[in-house]
C-alpha cells in the first residue's frame, strides 16, 4: 500500500507513455490526425538521414569532452571542500553548488555573452595573455567546445556526491600509508580514489547520461528563436534538440518517437557496458561486485 | 495564446471587442507563441479559441488540420477581406481556403547609417542596390575593423533571413505560387545567394560580423546606428519605429531595396489570427478576429499612439495594420508629420513600398522549407559550402518534405 500511489504515478507518467511513444514510433503520427501504422519506416528513415547522423555525432564530441573534465573538475573542487574545515565549510559548500541553482536558459543566454567572439570577457581574457580568442559562438569549429565550456559551470550536484564519499574514506587508512612512508599522490591513488570509486562510478553513469540528452542550454542559446536558429546551423544541433524539432516544429511524432526509443536504447546500452566494464574497477567495501 | 498587452495598439482594440461584447469573457495568456503549447493542447483537445502567430507558420498547420479553414467565418461575419493587402491575404490563405484573419504588414527597407555614408564619401539618399558592384564596393567601404575585432559592419545584407528578398531581387522565386514546387536551385537563386555571401565576405566574414551583431541592442537607445556600428542594413520597419521612440536625432536615411532592373521590392510578414481544431466557441474567436483586425478598430488604436506619442514628446511612424483602409487614414489623417525630416521621409518611403510586397507561398511543408533554405544560407556563411551545392541539397530537402506533407 506504502508504495501504491509510487507505481500509480510510475504507470500513469512513465510506462504509459513510454508504451504509447514505443507503438507511435512505428506509426506516421503528426499529434493532429490519427497515426497511420508505418511499420519500421521510422527506424529506416532515421538510419539514413545525415542530420541524425550530424547530431550523434555532436553529442558524442561533446559527451567525450564533458564528462571526463565534468568529473575531474568537480573531483578537484570536492578535494578542495574536504580541506576547508570549520565555521567557513559551510559557506563554500554552499557556494559551490549555488551555479546548480541558476536555470538552464539562463546559463544559456548568460554564456551567449560570456563567450561572444567580439565581446565577450572569455575572449577579453585570453586577450590579456596576447591570445586572440577563437568566435565560440559562430564558428562551428568552436560552436561545441564553448558548450562544453558552459557545462563546466554547473558542477555543484556532482562536487556534492564526490565531497560526500570523500567524507566517509576512513582517516585512519591514510594515516597507516602515511606511517608506512606513502606519499599523498600515492595515498590518493592506492587509498582515496579506490575508496571513492562507487561514486564516481555513480556520477560517470549520471553525467553520460545527462550529457546524451543535453537539451535546455543548447536549446536557449541556439535554437530559442528564429535569430539564434540562423546562427550555428547544425554545429549545435544535438540529438534531443533534433528530436524536438521533428515532434514540435516539423510534427513529425512518430518519426520523433523512434529518434527517443534509439536514444533510450543506446543510454541503455551504454550504461550496461560502463556497469560490466565499471563491475571490474569499483572497490565495494564490502567486496560486492555489480 | 501567443497574444500579449504591451502597449495601447493591442489595449484599445481588446477594449473595443469586449465593448461590443461583453457577454464573451476574454481570457489571455500573455507570452509568445509556443508550438509546443499549442499543439499538446490540440492534441489534448482543450485548445484556446483563438491564437495569434506568425502568417509564415499557416500552411504545415493548416495542412495537418492543427487549425480550422474559416470560409463559414469570413462569409457569416461579412469580414472584408479585400481590405488586407494582397500578399498578407496570400499569407493567411492555404488549398483556396481562409485559414487566419492578417494582422501587422512589416515592410523590409534599407536603413542607411548617414554618418558611415559620409565617411564613405556618398550621399545616403543616393544609395541604389540595384547596382550590385557598386553596392559591394561602398559596402566595403563603409566597413571599419581594427585586427580581428569588427567597428562597423558596412552592409548588413541579413542573411540567411532574407535570401527570399534577394533571390526576388535577382528575378527569382523560392517557391512555386503553389506552394508545391521548390526553387532553390534556380541559378537566380545561386547567384543571389552567392552575391549576398560575398558581401559578407569582403567586410571580414559572417563568423566574426555575427558575434558583433550579437552584442548590438537593436531596440535601444544605443542601438547600432546611434552608435554607429552599422553602415547600412535591411530591415523590417519596426526597427524605424523603434529608433523613432528610442532615439528621435539619429542620422539615418530610409531608402527602398530596389531589385536589378532598379523597381522597389519588399518582403513582408507579419501576424495572424488563427482558430484551431476543436475550439469550443468558434463564433465569439470569429467576431474577435473579425473586430481586432477592422479598419475602424485600427484607426482608433492608431489614435491612441498618436496622442500618447505627441503627449510624450516623441516622433510616431504610424502602425502598419495589414489593412489597406486603416492605413490610408492612419497615414492620411492620423499621422502628422514630425518635422524629424529622417522619419517623415521613411514613412513615405516604407508606403511606397507596400503595395509591392510578397511573401513566400504556403505550403504543407511551409517550416521544414523555410529550414531547409535557411539552412543552406548558415552553411554557406559559417561552414564554406558552395552556394550552389547548399542550395541544391536544400532543394532536395525541401521537395523531400512538401511532397511528403502533400501525400
Amino acid at each position: 500500500m506504502f508504495v501504491l500511489p509510487w507505481l500509480i504515478g510510475l504507470a500513469v507518467f512513465q510506462l504509459g507513455p513510454m508504451i504509447a511513444s514505443l507503438a507511435l514510433s512505428f506509426t506516421r503520427y503528426d499529434l493532429i490526425s490519427s497515426p497511420v501504422w508505418a511499420g519500421t519506416d521510422n527506424y529506416a528513415r532515421l538510419a539514413q538521414d545525415p542530420k541524425v547522423a550530424r547530431a550523434i555525432g555532436n553529442t558524442v564530441f561533446y559527451t567525450v569532452l564533458h564528462v571526463p573534465l565534468a568529473i575531474v573538475l568537480a573531483l578537484a573542487l570536492a578535494l578542495m571542500l574536504d580541506r576547508i574545515g570549520g565555521r567557513g565549510a559551510g559557506v563554500f559548500r554552499t557556494i559551490f553548488y549555488l551555479p546548480s541553482m541558476t536555470p538552464y536558459v539562463a546559463v544559456g543566454v548568460l554564456f551567449l555573452f560570456l563567450l561572444n567572439g567580439q565581446a565577450g570577457m572569455v575572449n577579453q581574457f585570453l586577450a590579456l595573455f596576447g591570445v586572440e580568442g577563437p568566435q565560440w559562438t559562430t564558428d562551428p569549429d568552436w560552436i561545441l567546445p564553448g558548450i562544453v565550456l558552459m557545462s563546466l559551470w554547473n558542477l555543484g550536484s556532482t562536487t556534492i556526491i564526490l565531497f560526500a564519499a570523500l567524507r566517509n574514506v576512513p582517516a585512519e587508512l591514510s594515516e597507516a600509508a602515511m606511517i608506512d612512508g606513502a606519499g599523498s599522490w600515492a595515498r590518493f591513488l592506492r587509498i582515496t580514489l579506490p575508496m571513492i570509486s562507487p561514486a564516481l562510478f555513480f556520477v560517470l553513469i549520471i553525467n553520460t547520461i545527462a550529457s546524451l540528452q543535453m537539451f535546455d542550454q543548447v536549446y536557449a542559446m541556439f535554437f530559442g528563436n528564429q535569430v539564434t536558429q540562423q546562427s550555428s546551423g547544425d554545429a549545435a544541433l544535438f540529438y534531443v534538440v533534433y528530436l524536438f524539432q521533428q515532434a514540435f516544429q516539423f510534427l513529425h511524432m512518430g518519426y520523433a518517437s523512434a529518434l527517443a526509443w534509439v536514444l533510450f536504447l543506446v543510454i541503455a546500452l551504454i550504461t550496461f557496458v560502463q556497469w560490466r566494464v565499471g563491475g571490474r574497477l569499483v572497490h565495494y567495501e564490502g567486496g560486492e561486485r555489480a | 495564446m501567443g497574444f500579449g498587452l504591451p502597449d495601447e495598439i493591442a489595449s484599445v482594440r481588446v477594449d473595443l471587442f469586449k465593448k461590443a461584447n461583453p457577454q464573451v469573457t476574454v481570457n489571455i495568456n500573455e507570452g509568445a507563441f509556443d508550438e509546443q503549447a499549442f499543439l499538446s493542447a490540440v492534441a489534448a483537445g482543450n485548445p484556446p479559441d483563438v491564437v495569434y502567430l506568425s502568417r509564415d507558420r499557416i500552411g504545415s498547420y493548416a495542412a495537418r488540420g492543427a487549425i480550422q479553414p474559416i470560409d463559414a467565418c469570413v462569409s457569416r461575419e461579412s469580414i472584408p477581406t479585400g481590405d488586407y493587402y494582397p500578399a498578407a491575404q496570400a499569407q493567411v490563405k492555404y488549398g483556396g481556403s481562409w485559414y487566419g484573419i492578417p494582422e501587422f504588414y512589416n515592410s523590409v527597407v534599407l536603413i542607411v547609417n548617414d554618418k558611415a555614408a559620409e565617411d564613405a564619401g556618398v550621399d545616403p539618399a543616393s544609395i541604389d542596390t540595384s547596382d550590385w558592384d557598386a553596392l559591394g564596393r561602398l559596402a566595403e567601404k563603409m566597413s571599419k575593423a581594427d585586427g580581428g575585432r569588427i567597428e562597423r559592419f558596412g552592409f548588413n545584407p541579413k542573411l540567411p533571413e532574407f535570401l527570399p528578398l534577394w533571390a526576388k531581387a535577382n528575378g527569382a522565386d523560392l517557391l512555386s505560387a503553389d506552394g508545391r514546387t521548390a526553387a532553390l536551385g534556380d541559378p537566380k537563386v545561386v547567384e543571389a545567394l552567392r552575391y549576398a555571401h560575398g558581401l559578407v565576405e569582403r567586410q571580414g566574414g559572417w563568423k566574426r560580423l555575427k558575434a558583433y551583431v550579437d552584442t548590438w541592442d537593436f531596440f535601444g537607445g544605443e542601438n547600432p546606428f546611434v552608435k554607429d556600428q552599422v553602415g547600412m542594413m535591411l530591415s523590417e520597419q519596426f526597427l524605424v519605429s523603434s529608433m523613432a521612440g528610442s532615439s528621435p536625432d539619429v542620422g539615418i536615411t530610409v531608402l527602398p531595396f530596389r531589385d536589378r532592373r532598379g523597381e522597389p521590392v519588399n518582403y513582408v510578414g507579419g501576424n495572424a489570427w488563427v482558430v484551431p481544431k476543436g475550439a469550443r466557441n468558434p463564433e465569439a474567436a470569429c467576431r474577435w478576429m473579425k473586430t481586432m483586425t477592422a479598419a475602424d478598430t485600427w484607426i482608433a488604436a492608431a489614435r491612441a499612439r498618436q496622442d500618447k506619442r505627441a503627449q510624450e514628446g516623441k516622433v510616431n511612424i504610424g502602425t502598419y495594420t495589414g489593412n489597406v483602409k486603416a492605413d490610408e487614414t492612419i497615414f492620411g489623417e492620423i499621422v502628422r508629420p514630425s518635422g524629424r525630416k529622417p522619419f517623415d521621409d521613411a514613412v513615405k518611403v516604407i508606403r511606397e513600398v507596400q503595395p509591392v510586397g510578397f511573401a513566400v507561398p504556403q505550403s504543407a511543408a511551409a517550416a521544414e522549407f523555410k529550414k531547409a533554405w535557411e539552412d543552406a544560407g548558415t552553411r554557406v556563411l559559417l561552414e564554406g559550402q558552395a552556394p550552389a551545392e547548399a542550395l541544391e541539397q536544400a532543394q532536395a530537402e525541401a521537395q523531400k518534405a512538401i511532397d511528403e506533407a502533400g501525400s
